[in-house]
């Protein structure tokens, strides 16, 4: 079952009749269909490749909320072989929404933390949507210091509506937590590089995503807030998110303007959840590319090169 | 040149802030109604003599009160590129920002300083509420990193007032990336081992908490302060219940480990000097030791005093 996102409802109506007519001549033989259900499926497919050929910042929104978008662990599956989630903040707890552990990519040991956001809703509660706690940040920062005491390369997977907004979270020090794994990121004196597979929410992206190298999927997006929280502050008015998405230039096309990731990776026709494996290969070979053209760096350096490059960051605006 | 941009500057200071003055002269505190006279309350640093509640103070306020004989030199901030995004919601961007610099007579949301403070020299910058909330956009993140950036170069401590609503969300995506640029800039002071003082006033939340604002080597708040990385409102919509009396300010944080000490206001400069002095392993200060506002005031970027 394909979940269609609202602005899919008329392809909707096309895939649903096509599906109605071969339904129809399995349970009557006399009926040919084949030749009127291959038209519409033409016609389909030619409005999904329009739909998609020019998203609304908005409606990449919607597509990188997308609930059959591959996740971080269908990218942890896919792309790392050996992976062995390591648990807990030494503190308090362990969060599932943020996985992480030893993994191999190619062969190579590295340490894998990502956004898990759950695929199911025994899934989604358990992995709380995504939105880490303090622990969950705390756990990435172990993980990084680890990484950096071992020498080995950190993937990171963004994936998060943002950082949990709850009691217990501020109690526990939320912002204390977002604060020094971002700090822990500018600190590890080896190859740090992230992946926006979907949502970039706010801090909650940041403290992962302060890398040396920051790919995005093609209708992720990554903003400091949500189009609806920036409507309803802005606009007083939370429907207004279409308008807000706009002036976010939250798309990955408009970052990479800005100067603030580095590359596009390209989704299959119809975004990432019409095309999972296509899509997780896209970014296996981004991962790749990108630990390549850091090789051989020194940790001083590859610190050095780090802060300059946020340092930097946002100079030039659109024109970058 | 030096001794008239030092000297000459905190009087222009003074009639500025002399001007801020509203025509009536008696202001009703919001916390408990007491009438209180303008004189009495800028000499208490706007905090209400009857019930100790502190209302918000402009940086230049808060300098003059702060350094020796309220004798300081600012410090150049580098100019961000003007509204990156062309953003526009309800108004256009560079509109809100000349209303703000219009009714705040300041360039920006963060005013950076250097000078001294019971004779220990200090970099201390600090955040105008007032100015559209505080908001941190590139200018903010800028500011900080100049301080820092200064603060190393003279070997001096650094002092930040944080007050801000969060991210400029005007800025879009660059003022989201101010939260690892100001981190790179607390990574320099770490890095030359110069003490990094954080004062949480009210209200510190969003982005600016979960970055610079969080991460100093001793974290002070002013009473009462809200201090946060999501607002309560949306706690409540979140979970559905009402929260705690006191959640989120500043006592309420100190008992959970997140602060060192709740300073009163009119006591902040004392505890200041006290704390910088020991981390800058100088003598103790000497009570009474506040230099004239003659005193030769030290030469732009001369060599700190060992």
């Amino acid at each position: 079952m394909t979940t269609y996102l609202e602005f899919e409802k008329p392809l909707a109506e096309i895939e649903g009749k096509a599906e109605e007519l071969r339904a129809l001549a399995r349970k009557n033989e006399e009926m040919d269909v084949e030749k009127e259900a291959a038209a519409l499926d033409r016609k389909a497919e030619q409005l999904l490749a329009d739909l998609y050929k020019d998203l609304s910042p908005w409606r990449k929104c919607q597509v990188a909320r997308h609930p059959d978008r591959p996740h971080c662990k269908d990218y942890i599956e896919g792309l790392f072989t050996e992976y062995t989630p390591l648990a807990g903040d030494r503190n308090f707890a362990d969060d599932h929404a943020v996985m992480g552990g030893l993994a191999r990519f190619n062969d190579m040991p590295v340490m894998v933390i990502g956004h898990e956001k759950g695929h199911d809703t025994a899934s989604r509660i358990t992995r709380n949507f995504g939105m880490a706690r303090p622990e969950g940040y705390r756990k990435a920062i172990r993980l990084m210091d680890m990484a950096h005491r071992f020498g080995l390369p950190v993937v990171t997977l963004i994936d998060t509506p943002g950082a949990y907004p709850g009691k217990g979270a501020e109690e526990r020090g939320q912002s204390e937590a977002i604060a020094r794994s971002t700090q822990k990121c500018l600190g590890i004196g080896v190859p740090l590089v992230s992946v926006i597979i979907g949502e970039g929410g706010s801090g909650g992206a940041v403290a992962f995503a302060t890398a040396d190298r920051i790919a995005m999927l093609e209708h992720s997006v990554y903003s400091v807030i949500s189009p609806e929280g920036c409507a309803s502050i802005l606009w007083k008015d939370s429907e207004k998110m279409r308008e807000a998405a706009e002036a976010l230039r939250l798309t990955a096309q408009d970052l990479k303007k800005l100067g603030v990731i580095d590359s596009i990776i390209k989704e299959p026709v119809g975004g990432a959840q019409r095309g999972r494996e296509a899509a997780i290969a896209a970014v296996g070979a981004e991962i790749a590319a990108m630990l390549d053209a850091l090789k051989g760096k020194k940790p001083a350096e590859l610190i050095k090169d780090r802060r300059r490059k946020f340092l930097d960051m946002g100079s030039k605006g659109l024109a970058a | 040149m030096n001794w008239i941009s030092n000297y000459v500057r905190p009087k222009i200071n003074s009639l500025f802030s002399r001007r801020e003055v509203p025509e009536n002269l008696w202001s009703k505190c919001p916390e408990c109604g007491t009438m209180l006279f303008h004189r009495e309350l800028s000499e208490n640093l706007n905090v209400c003599t009857n019930c100790d509640h502190h209302m918000a103070i402009t940086p230049r306020a808060r300098f003059t009160a702060l350094f020796d004989g309220g004798i300081f030199t600012e410090v150049k901030v580098p100019e961000p590129i003007a509204d990156p995004l062309h953003f526009r919601d309800q108004k256009k961007y560079p509109d809100r920002l000349k209303a703000a610099q219009k009714s705040t007579g300041e360039k920006e949301a963060m005013l950076v300083a250097e000078g001294e403070i019971g004779r220990t020299p200090i970099i201390a910058a600090a955040q105008d509420f007032s100015f559209m909330g505080g908001s941190m956009g590139m200018y903010v993140g800028n500011a900080i990193i100049a301080a820092a950036e200064r603060a190393v170069k003279l070997k001096r401590p650094l002092v930040l007032f944080s007050a801000a609503g969060g991210a400029r969300m005007q800025e879009g995506i660059l003022s989201l990336m101010q939260m690892p640029r100001t981190t790179v800039a607390v990574e320099l002071l770490r890095e030359a081992n110069l003490p990094y003082i954080v004062v949480l006033t009210h209200p510190t939340t969003g982005g600016v908490t979960a970055s610079y604002a969080m991460l100093g080597d001793v974290q002070i708040a002013e009473p009462n302060a809200l201090i946060c990385f999501a607002g309560p409102r949306v706690i409540e919509q979140t979970i559905r219940e009402k929260l705690p009396e006191g959640f989120q300010r500043a006592e309420y944080l100190l008992d959970h480990g997140m602060l060192d000490r709740v300073t009163h206001r009119t006591k902040l400069r004392e505890e200041l000097i006290t704390i910088l002095r020991m981390l800058m392993r100088k003598p103790p200060a000497v009570a009474g030791d506040l230099p004239a506002p003659k005193a030769k005031p030290a030469a732009e970027g001369a060599a700190p005093k060992a």
